[in-house]
């Protein structure tokens, strides 16, 4: 067997935006290993900065073209909390319904076009599509059934333009959301059959004892509001976000590392979710979870792609809940007046928990923007799986180590674009 | 089967960018796609079967070139169309080829940008080649 070897990814396929990763094999350990994102940092956090408060929704949004709705979400929440308004539940389901629609896209997205092809030996969704047309024109469906939830509540699929600060500019009519129910009861099938289909995709034997963060709240399966808990035990409010992770600056990559305050990882996004609310899951995609045989929770993170089929089940299923109780509310937002003060706001974004913190002054103008996307919050988390999953393949050649390894990233559904997203950099000059 | 399609993609806001836009909008009947990803493309030109599509290109050939491309004979170059929404031009082209799913007859033109800043007009060039493509369209469609 091979002394030394190195095997250097320079561009990840199938993720959002640029990076890519080093691995240093002596032997069978592990000399050095590093998920690199070079994206180049967009400074979206500075330039919030002297922007009216209303505007942080949709300046947000464009951080990220497939999980807009996320960042509008938390900006909104944010702005919320600083100016010490509730939004009415009326307005919230709404919220929560075009949210359904962006985890419906991302999820079909990175289902089928991402990660299947990885676990059936495809280069890409294109190849895959050659051998199996019909799986991939189900995915094109159900990402379509996302994409139309989104244009009709958020006037357009990508940066959708309707939500704001209060509730939203527009709110539909019953009949533009009854005419949902057809096409999304048909996307609620094709869920449940994408669900048995990965289900028995081959999984390798890997696990990890992960702390899982996520929002959860006591009566759904949380999406929009709740409060953040772990599976060791955090229960914390939305605004002590800062006061128990904290981020950090690592030379090798362009986007922040999150971490606990005490230094350790942690994993946001569907496994997270499920695994601190599964009990709270409609009953159709309860049913699939445990068909899938998904136990209370889920430590191999390679099955990470059953718990995203499963929350498509359940998102049509939720999707179909709001509209059958929808009454179009009198208003479509509620008056938000700014006030001297800080606000913080999460939400789930299909990749997790996505935090935004910002201070306005009192005539409504920002002076300070925070943002943590997922992505930056599970770096470590997948260095640390990369780790621990490489002494278990290095009798695989480079390249198919290379290609277990990048499966093993795309577990995350990372989206540089996103994590990129930050000001603070620091250089080093001596 | 039905008539024929004309589709201009890109965003109507981002100086260059729009040039596939503006020659849609110049075509009779045109259609567009602003504001969505390029897979939509495949229920747009369902059962129609001689489709022209019309972007913005960015191969390092001198502003305003255009090129042509028959999907029907060859891949698109995958590098001269970005799309930061998830599903690219050529991405769907080849998708579509998969999926049998490729009008019967599939042109391209590509004009080849230079600006793409937030609410720019047009560049001369690229400004110029949007009015002698649409003409030529205009004139393959038999109306003008």
């Amino acid at each position: 067997m091979h002394d030394e070897r190195d095997i250097t990814v320079d561009y990840l396929a199938r993720v959002e935006g640029e990076g890519g990763f080093h691995l240093e094999l002596r032997g069978d350990e592990v000399a050095d290993l590093k998920f690199r994102i070079f994206e180049p940092p967009r400074f979206f956090e500075a330039l919030l900065r002297g922007r009216r408060f209303g505007e942080a929704p949709d300046i947000t949004a464009r951080i990220c073209g497939i999980c807009p709705i996320a960042y509008q979400v938390s900006a909104c929440n944010a702005m919320e909390d600083a100016a010490g308004v509730d939004v009415p539940d009326e307005l919230q389901a709404l919220r929560r319904l075009i949210y359904c629609g962006e985890w419906i896209e991302s999820h079909a997205l990175h289902v089928y076009f991402l990660h299947a092809p990885d676990f059936l030996g495809f280069e890409s969704g294109i190849a895959m599509a050659e051998i199996f047309p019909d799986r991939i024109e189900t995915g094109l469906a159900l990402k379509k059934m996302g994409n139309t939830l989104m244009t009709i509540l958020g006037g357009r699929e990508i940066h959708p333009i309707n939500l704001r600060v209060g509730g939203f500019y527009r709110v539909p009519t019953r009949a533009e959301l009854d005419v949902l129910v057809a096409p999304l009861r048909s996307a609620l099938d094709a869920a449940i059959e994408t669900t048995r289909w990965v289900a028995g995709f081959p999984f390798p034997d890997f696990a990890r004892d992960y702390e899982f963060v996520a929002l959860s709240h006591p009566t759904e399966y949380a999406i929009h509001q709740g409060r953040i808990l772990s599976n060791r035990g955090l229960d914390i409010a939305v605004d002590e976000w800062p006061d128990w992770f904290r981020e950090e600056h690592v030379e090798w990559s362009n986007a922040l590392h999150a971490r606990t305050r005490d230094g350790r990882s942690y994993h946001v996004g569907p496994m997270a979710r499920f695994s601190l609310n599964s009990d709270r899951l409609t009953e159709q995609a309860r049913q699939e979870a445990d068909r899938a045989g998904l136990g209370a929770t889920v430590n191999n993170p390679f099955q990470s792609i059953v718990v995203r089929a499963v929350e498509m089940v359940f998102a049509c299923e939720e999707a179909l809940r709001i509209i059958e109780g929808y009454r179009r509310p009198v208003q479509p937002s509620i008056p938000v007046a700014p006030a001297s003060a800080t606000g913080h706001g999460v939400s789930e974004a299909p990749r997790g928990l996505l935090y935004h913190r910002y201070t306005v002054d009192d005539a409504g103008v920002i002076t300070d923007a925070h943002i943590v996307p997922p992505t930056s919050q599970n770096q470590l988390s997948i260095e640390e799986d990369l780790r621990a999953f490489v002494p278990g393949q290095v009798h695989l050649p480079d390249d198919e180590l290379q290609w277990k390894l990048e499966q093993a990233i795309r577990n995350y559904d990372p989206c540089i674009s996103c994590a990129t997203h930050f000001l603070d950099f620091s250089v080093e000059r001596r | 089967m039905s008539e024929r399609l004309v589709i201009g993609i890109g965003n109507p806001d981002r100086g260059d960018d729009a040039a596939g836009v503006r020659v849609a909008r110049s075509v009779h009947g045109g259609r567009v796609i602003e504001w969505a990803d390029c897979s939509v493309l495949m229920d747009l030109w369902d059962r129609v079967d001689d489709v022209i599509v019309v972007d913005a290109m960015r191969s390092g050939l001198p502003p305003g070139s255009v090129c042509r491309f028959d999907a029907g004979l060859e891949p698109l170059p995958a590098r001269a169309f970005p799309s930061s929404h998830s599903f690219g031009l050529a991405e769907t082209v080849e998708l579509a080829r998969s999926l049998d799913r490729l009008p019967g007859r599939l042109i391209i033109y590509a004009i080849e940008v230079s600006d793409l800043s937030i609410g720019a007009e047009l560049s001369d060039d690229v400004a110029e080649a949007v009015e002698r493509l649409a003409a030529e369209i205009n004139a393959q469609l038999g109306v003008g």
